[in-house]
């Protein structure tokens, strides 16, 4: 049983349901129970067009629970009004799929957690274990989620940026739970840039490649992070590092300029410095200036600061952090950081403790009392108190 | 996508606005206020922001390390513990604003009189792993 393959076909099948005029809640039980019939049927019984298989599974499926209904006549209806089913072509399909799942009238961890059911062809279980919820909280997210799209017309595209931002939270999640998310949102990326000719989703996908070829390098085998400057640069994936340039070189030519482009040419400058030291940071503050133009973000401009702090010296980096409002989450964390490089221990030290204890993951909170730590120790018995956070 | 605890203290919390001991209710305000509780609970279980939650006995035991082939070593309960934790929920939820409100909700359960207890929970984030994207 090739599970990878029915996971691609699930968004394939589910879109044609729907087109057929399927309610999108019914239409996804119906494929739910075709993926079932194939788990069973197929090591038997291959069949020779697995995704004509599941179509006509999935159909009578659908038909079979809507036949006794009183829903029957409105379904009759329904498929009075949609075109009827032709050769339109699968991508497009699974494309309005996309946009279905992360409809702005859900919330996020709803958009999120369809996309990765009906698109992604995850089981419920498999979601609840990556974002560590229990399986009946996802199962209600999800069958609310259903319900609320369920009524949402499928008949126009809707916005490309509501999509990427759903598939941005997914990469985003991180690496825990045994579903690889971040891989997930690579392979959804990827299929959404086959379908969709779009500058901001090839620029999502190149940033996704460019953050993924640091993966083993970013953390330690104990498990601590390993700030970008200290990585070994000879475990970066230099195959997705290549593949995310030449996305990204393809989608600036388009002069079609957006957030997601902008931050992947930041993480592509970071991807080809040989050498920390070699690292391009007057380009990495450029790029940085743009993407304050596109976002007008608070976290983009601290970002920004840090950038400056290598260009052009702590002292820079430190008028740059000035300027923006210190209740920024890490904010304290770069100030630290600045403070040190500019030879100012005592304060960097304090500024890393207390950063610490604001941190809102445990890697980072580890780092920094890491940080603090080193400090004090290199400082001797100078007047911080060891417990400086609270 | 976010995680929060709330606490619900039997005391160290700020006082209550209605701040009158429950054995000072009727039965039927306690059965209404328990009920408030359960079906909150029930809310966010319909809506997929639920994750856990449990009652706790008002008091615990303090244990700790004696030295190697020793039992560890036992004290309290300790009637003078400032804090006390009466139960704890735990939500997953779209933001911080969502965690809030929802807190206040569970804070606006009814107490003496028939009237929200307006209680102080304490909210707190847990820590996550880190996001992929930081630089």
């Amino acid at each position: 049983m090739d599970e990878a393959l029915l996971r691609s076909l699930t968004p394939h099948v589910l879109g044609i349901l729907v087109r057929r005029g399927a309610d999108f809640a019914a239409a996804e039980d119906a494929v739910q129970d075709a993926l079932v019939d194939a788990v069973r049927v197929w090591p038997a019984d291959p069949p020779r067009d697995p995704k004509g298989w599941l179509v006509t599974a999935a159909w009578r499926r659908f038909l079979d629970a809507t036949r006794a209904d009183t829903a029957r006549r409105r379904r009759e209806d329904l498929v009075e009004d949609e075109p009827a089913p032709g050769p339109a072509a699968a991508a497009d399909d699974t494309l309005r799929l996309y946009f279905l799942c992360a409809h702005p009238s859900l919330t996020p961890s709803s958009a999120v957690a369809l996309t990765l059911r009906a698109v992604g062809g995850l089981t419920t279980r498999q979601i609840a274990r990556a974002y560590l919820v229990p399986e009946a909280t996802m199962a209600q997210r999800i069958s609310r989620a259903k319900r609320t799209v369920s009524g949402v017309r499928f008949d126009r595209p809707g916005d490309v940026a509501t999509v990427l931002r759903v598939l941005y939270l997914v990469f985003n999640e991180g690496y825990s739970g045994d579903v690889d998310l971040a891989a997930e949102a690579i392979r959804l990326t990827r299929q959404l840039a086959a379908a969709i000719d779009h500058p901001e989703v090839a620029g999502l996908l190149a940033l996704m490649l460019l953050h993924h070829a640091r993966r083993a390098a970013r953390t330690a085998p104990d498990g601590s992070l390993v700030p970008l400057a200290a990585q070994d640069r000879g475990r970066w994936d230099t195959d997705a590092i290549a593949e995310g340039v030449a996305i990204l070189q393809a989608a600036l030519a388009r002069d079609r300029l957006g957030e997601f482009q902008a931050q992947a040419a930041i993480a592509a400058l970071h991807a080809d410095a040989p050498r920390a030291e070699e690292t391009d940071w007057v380009q990495i503050v450029e790029w940085y200036d743009e993407l304050v133009r596109l976002t007008g973000s608070p976290v983009v401009r601290l970002n920004r600061a840090v950038a400056v702090g290598e260009a052009d010296g702590p002292r820079a980096g430190l008028a740059a952090l000035a300027a923006l409002d210190d209740s920024l989450p890490r904010h304290t964390a770069v100030a630290a950081y600045l403070h040190e490089r500019d030879g100012d221990l005592p304060r960097a030290a304090l500024l890393y403790a207390r950063a610490a204890g604001q941190a809102t993951d445990t890697a980072e909170r580890d780092h920094l009392t890491r940080q603090a730590a080193r400090l004090n120790s290199l400082r001797g018995q100078g007047g911080t108190p060891p417990h400086s956070s609270r | 996508m976010a995680k929060y605890l709330l606490l619900k203290h039997y005391r160290g919390a700020p006082a209550a606005v209605n701040d009158v001991p429950m054995t000072q209710w009727t039965p039927q305000e306690i059965s209404d206020h328990v009920q408030y509780m359960n079906d909150f609970a029930a809310r966010l279980e319909k809506t997929g922001e639920f994750v856990d939650g449990q009652a706790l006995a008002p008091e615990g035991t303090f244990v700790r390390y004696d030295g190697e082939g020793r039992p560890p070593v036992t004290d309290g309960p300790f009637a003078e513990t400032k804090d006390l934790i009466a139960g704890w929920m735990v939500i997953d939820v779209d933001s911080y604003e969502r965690a809030v409100e929802l807190a206040g909700e569970l804070s606006a359960a009814p107490g003496a009189g028939g009237r929200p207890i307006h209680e102080w929970l304490e909210l707190r984030p847990f820590l996550t792993a880190p996001p992929t994207i930081t630089e």
